[in-house]
């Protein structure tokens, strides 16, 4: 399969590759995908008090596109508000890195994840107000 | 000493093996010098092929402890499985109609099968234990009265495991039942004799051996007879069981293959166990979580198919694109489908998606083994690294615990 140079090059140099303090309640951890599938992400999100994302970090496990997604999200969510952030679209993700046919889900994963961890965050704060993740 | 490595590192001997130069040069003069129809009866173009096509016959049987008489030349394995196969069952199918084979055969084998089963017969798929052998109580308690044929291959292409072939032939003489096997990734790397092990019918490939692709043998017993309805009609060559023109320069090349094969299988089975040891230990002293699938002890010294947990496989396979292996599970294909032989060991599907198959044969060097297991470990690690399981697992978290959403 050839992949593209953006899958490539975050592949090979993942951004933000690690794990926040998930007791940590600024910090909001979305766990998606499941291991027998072939893809598990955890995307972890620090917000300011502001509402602002002021750090992102992953883990995944799965193919050159699902790390790629995911590496890619963990750039385009820093410095969003969580209104912001739960706009991002899969569609955008898969445009952005090329993904073929075959590799759609590894977006649909990410943008999952992004969803994921700001529902944890709101959870946990209680906060309302966003209208986040759905 | 990697930087004269020629790259990517070829390391899936069992797909197909690079043709031995020596094979080559066999073959070379019967493309042009002397090139007649084997079977042309009237002039000396013919008598020659046909003299250089009885030769690699010899040189076939005598691999195997056949008779010449007893070689049919064929494309393939995958025809000498077919023909073997539905040759028998046709040929016998008013009064038997029952098959026993095993789950972990190749998918030319179960095809085979699942094609005969739509025609009426009736197919026994031996389960495997965990170690990839079958039980022979199992095939003992399988064979009834209108068995016709057991088909069991002589050595697993995805894990290398040898099957306890005279044991079965012997069950299979006992209770009068012909006894084919695939021996396409047997023959050539393991002493195989036919009588010893009481095998009625045997599949050979070419290319698996350093061989021509594009050729095969079947071995098909004459006392006893073993008879079978022929798959390809026509001018009657091959004894009548596969008619074509033989193509000379491939049949010498077979033939010179199974020469140098049998010359020196001791010796390179030695070297390569010795290359595979390496390769294995290497592996194993810099890894954790790594499994071998199929048993170390029966198998041949060529192949390893390892699982590195908590690491996705096409992953790791895009990492370790200076290696030429093969991943055990078919994601590239969309399928998304771990291997059916893993899945058949009863080793877990996470496991089966992050398995490769390491083949290693006659050109590997030592060189080639000592980087191809030093990407794999940066590789493996740097993966694990980033492997959201990985972390999970070292916080002892057990991960049949969660709750996953299957998707």
């Amino acid at each position: 399969m050839a992949y593209s140079d953006k899958v490539i090059d975050h592949y090979e140099n993942p951004r933000n590759v690690g794990a926040l303090d998930k007791d940590d309640g600024a910090v909001g951890t979305g766990l998606v995908g499941a291991p027998a599938c072939g893809d598990v992400m955890k995307l972890q999100i620090k917000v300011s008090p502001e509402g602002v994302i002021e750090d992102a970090k992953f883990k995944t496990f799965g193919c050159g596109s699902a790390i790629a997604s995911s590496s890619l999200v963990t750039e385009w969510v820093k410095g969003k508000t969580l209104a912001e952030a739960s706009e991002i679209k899969n569609t955008a993700i898969a445009e952005e890195l090329a993904l073929p046919p075959v590799k759609i889900h590894c977006s649909v994963l990410a943008e999952d994840a992004i969803k994921a961890a700001i529902s944890d965050y709101q959870s946990k704060t209680g906060a309302t107000g966003t209208k986040a993740a759905e | 000493m990697t930087e004269t490595l020629k790259l990517p590192i070829y390391l899936d001997y069992q797909a197909t093996t690079p043709t031995d130069p020596r094979v080559v040069e066999a073959m070379l003069p019967w493309f042009h010098d002397s090139f007649g129809n084997p079977h042309s009866r009237n002039h000396v173009y013919g008598w020659r092929a046909e003299a250089a096509v009885d030769a690699a016959r010899k040189r076939i049987a005598d691999l195997i402890g056949a008779d010449p008489r007893e070689i049919l030349f064929t494309s393939g394995a995958t025809e000498a499985n077919n023909t073997a196969i539905k040759g028998v069952a046709h040929f016998y199918r008013e009064k038997k109609r029952h098959i026993v084979t095993a789950v972990t055969e190749h998918k030319c084998v179960l095809d085979t099968c699942r094609h005969l089963e739509q025609e009426g017969f009736e197919v026994t798929y031996l389960p495997v234990r965990p170690n990839g052998l079958i039980d022979l109580d199992d095939l003992a308690a399988a064979i009834r009265d209108d068995t016709v044929l057991v088909s069991v291959m002589g050595v697993n292409n995805e894990i290398g495991v040898i099957q306890p072939l005279a044991e079965i032939g012997a069950l299979c003489r006992s209770r009068k039942v012909f006894f084919h096997t695939d021996g396409a990734q047997a023959v050539g790397k393991i002493p195989l004799d036919v009588n010893a092990m009481n095998i009625d019918l045997m599949s050979v490939s070419g290319h698996k051996i350093y061989g021509p692709m594009g050729i095969g043998a079947l071995f098909v017993r004459r006392r006893p007879r073993v008879r079978l309805e022929a798959l390809i009609n026509g001018g009657g060559q091959e004894r009548g069981m596969r008619s074509g023109t033989l193509p000379t320069p491939l049949c010498v090349g077979l033939g010179k293959a199974c020469e140098i094969a049998g010359r020196e299988m001791a010796a390179e089975a030695e070297r390569l166990k010795m290359l595979r040891d390496r390769f294995y230990a290497r592996i194993m002293d810099s890894c954790p979580e790594v499994y071998l699938n199929g048993d170390l002890q029966r198998r041949i010294p060529g192949n390893l198919n390892l699982s590195f947990a908590y690491v996705e496989g096409e992953g790791l396979m895009m990492g370790i694109k200076d290696l030429a292996v093969s991943s055990g599970s078919a994601c590239t294909s969309a399928s998304l489908e771990p291997s059916y032989v893993l899945r058949a060991l009863g080793v877990d599907e996470e496991l089966a998606h992050t398995s490769l198959r390491i083949g290693i044969g006659r050109f590997t060097t030592e060189d080639e083994v000592d980087h191809a297991t030093e990407v794999i470990v940066r590789e493996v690690t740097r993966l694990r690294e980033m492997s959201p399981l990985w972390e999970m697992a070292q916080e002892g978290v057990d991960l049949k615990s969660i709750q996953w959403a299957e998707h």
